[in-house]
């Protein structure tokens, strides 16, 4: 494919206005489908979670999974949506070997929720509302494997291959209105208001919210319009944006393309494209065209939904505090500066700092375990630092640390236990036998063979050359095995060295 | 009159992926019209204050808990497929090199 040119980025917001809108799909986390009892999971052997139902075979009949009902609403309220006192699901009618019933089970003109919004923060400090539109039900697709080919990629491909575990699970797909005004912010405010979704389902308890599970997917719209016109330009529509990164990547990338074609004079196709994370590019799908006659129509399998406005209140009831307002009790709670808490709230560890300090443990302290060592692991076994231990055994050996029982080097050593499966920190800590020698009695033994073994040593610290030792505190912590105090060794050397025969 | 043409019912079997012959699309176009005259009869009583009924029935929110049943087989599953490969399904080539 021919690579696109490309208008420097200020050059193209100087041109044109970018003008954006974000559907983004939140993947619920209920137990089972959205409309047949087959288990929704991650990971299980292709094709072992179907029926008839999410296979779309004959006699198969859809049953509606009130805990995603629950869930959308949730959804819905924390993004300060009106929840439909009448919602009904329809069909939308396409052929696509992904979606086994030849027709997606969604919602077209009465959603389950509309009409919200949600204010983000830039990292300038810039406050900006996105209004939401709606956030409907409808249900995933299976997934599709391209073989053969050079590429490995749809285009080209042999033949491809089917696992309908994912077809039927339940989705919400939330749609904004468009966003105008964003000028040269428009990269930033498509990352952080997909962040910004992702963190509140989370928060929420109805998504995993996994990105790279694809629990959370973005499509990106974006359109131009020359400076000084009132007329929208015609949009694309960028999928695949699976990544917080590459939100940013391609609303940035789409707009110099954009720029470039209109500014040579061409014209924008409304069409859908493929974001490649590993180019960063974006490249052409299909025209919209009449294969997006979708021939939408109520689905007569499922009775119409009116949620009574009691349980609606009493699920309002069950919202967390918005993320938003959380993360600046908690800095202010904590004291972190703001590279600190940033930190922390990049590598996803609000939850688990929290819970350790919660267990009893300092802020800074947990901070510093979470984000240094615990992370440092995390990544060479390339799994989420949450995971490798809980907040209870942190925050214990956070105590042990400073109590003194234990120096930040033995700790690591007992961290590692931990980690190992060898029990608690304190179990960790006799079984190893880590502990600090606080009994001076072998320090001092220690000591007195280091100073007798070093007379010239023994002489300059009589003489008040302080720094001489050094030499002995390092000869005694390798006695004790690291196992000692360094600062209770120095005060201990300067005694001895006084009065030793 | 019927505003059904034989271009729109041939368009409609092409979304639908319904191979028609001549014939067919005479006659259906032909009843298709007759279903669209009728339905608008009902149009010519229903006023503007009559809400379009997607469901006849007076019943709404029938749900089932979150409680998973055992699914089929991965055979079972792939007992009518076309073709397979492994234990997926094989379709044919989806997009055309670009």
């Amino acid at each position: 494919m021919a690579s696109a040119e490309l208008m420097d980025y200020d050059k193209a917001l100087e041109l044109f206005e970018p003008v954006l809108g974000f559907e983004v799909h939140v993947e619920l986390n209920t137990k089972t489908k959205m409309f047949c009892g087959c288990a929704n999971e991650f990971g299980s052997g292709a094709n072992t979670n179907t029926c008839p139902t999410c296979l779309g075979l004959p006699g198969g009949l859809p049953q509606v999974n009130k805990k995603a009902i629950e869930s959308s609403i949730r959804l819905g309220l924390a993004l300060g949506c009106e929840i439909a006192e009448h919602s009904r699901f329809a069909r939308k009618n396409y052929f696509y070997p992904d979606t086994a019933k030849n027709f997606q089970t969604s919602q077209y003109d009465d959603p389950i929720c509309h009409d919200g919004s949600i204010t983000i923060e830039l990292e300038s400090g810039r406050l900006v509302t996105v209004e939401i539109e709606r956030a409907h039900m409808e249900d995933d697709a299976g997934k599709l494997t391209h073989m053969g080919g050079a590429t490995g990629r749809i285009q080209g491909a042999d033949y491809s291959l089917v696992d309908y575990n994912r077809g039927g699970v339940p989705l919400v797909e939330i749609v904004t209105q468009m966003i105008e005004g964003a000028e040269h912010d428009a990269p930033e405010i498509g990352k952080t208001y997909v962040a910004a979704i992702r963190e509140i389902a989370k928060g929420l308890g109805v998504s995993n919210a996994r990105m790279e599970e694809g629990n959370v997917r973005c499509d990106a719209n974006v359109s131009l319009r020359p400076r000084g016109s009132n007329v929208l330009g015609t949009r694309t529509e960028t999928k695949n944006v699976n990544s917080l990164r590459s939100v940013e990547r391609a609303v940035r990338y789409e707009i110099q393309r954009q720029a470039a074609v209109l500014h040579a004079g061409g014209t924008i196709t409304q069409e859908t494209r493929h974001w490649h994370e590993d180019t960063g590019r974006t490249s052409a799908g299909r025209p919209k065209s009449d294969a997006d006659d979708y021939r939408y129509f109520p689905e007569p399998d499922l009775l119409p939904m009116a949620p009574s406005r009691e349980w609606v209140e009493e699920l309002r009831l069950t919202l967390p505090e918005p993320p938003a307002a959380r993360r600046k009790r908690l800095q202010a709670a904590w004291g972190f500066v703001n590279l600190e808490f940033q930190d922390v709230v990049n590598s996803d560890l609000l939850d688990a700092v929290e819970a350790t300090v919660a267990a009893g443990a300092s802020a800074q302290a947990a901070r510093k375990w979470w984000t240094g060592e615990i992370a440092r692991l995390a990544n060479v076994a390339g799994v989420a630092a949450d995971t490798l231990v809980t907040p209870v055994q942190l925050a214990a050996l956070i105590e042990l640390v400073e109590a003194g029982t234990l120096t930040d080097r033995l700790a690591r050593q007992v961290l590692e236990g931990v980690i190992a499966g060898e029990g608690t920190p304190t179990q960790v800590v006799d079984s190893r036998g880590l502990a600090v020698v606080s009994d001076d009695g072998p320090l001092v033994a220690a000591i007195d063979a280091a100073l007798l073994g070093q007379p010239d040593v023994l002489a300059k610290i009589r003489d008040g050359k302080v720094q001489a030792a050094g030499a002995v505190i390092g000869a005694v912590m390798k006695a004790m095995r690291g196992q000692a105090d360094a600062a209770r060794v120095r005060e201990l050397v300067l005694e001895r060295a006084a009065t030793i025969e | 009159m019927s505003e059904i043409t034989a271009e729109q019912v041939k368009h409609l079997a092409y979304l639908a992926r319904i191979d028609l012959s001549p014939l067919e699309i005479t006659n259906l176009t032909h009843d298709l019209g007759q279903i669209v005259d009728s339905i608008a009869k009902v149009s010519e009583v229903a006023t503007a204050d009559t809400p379009a009924t997607s469901h006849p029935m007076p019943l709404t929110n029938v749900f089932r808990e979150d409680v998973v049943v055992p699914s089929l087989t991965v055979e079972q599953a792939l007992s009518g497929a076309p073709d397979r490969a492994g234990d997926k399904f094989r379709v044919p080539a989806i997009l055309d090199e670009d």
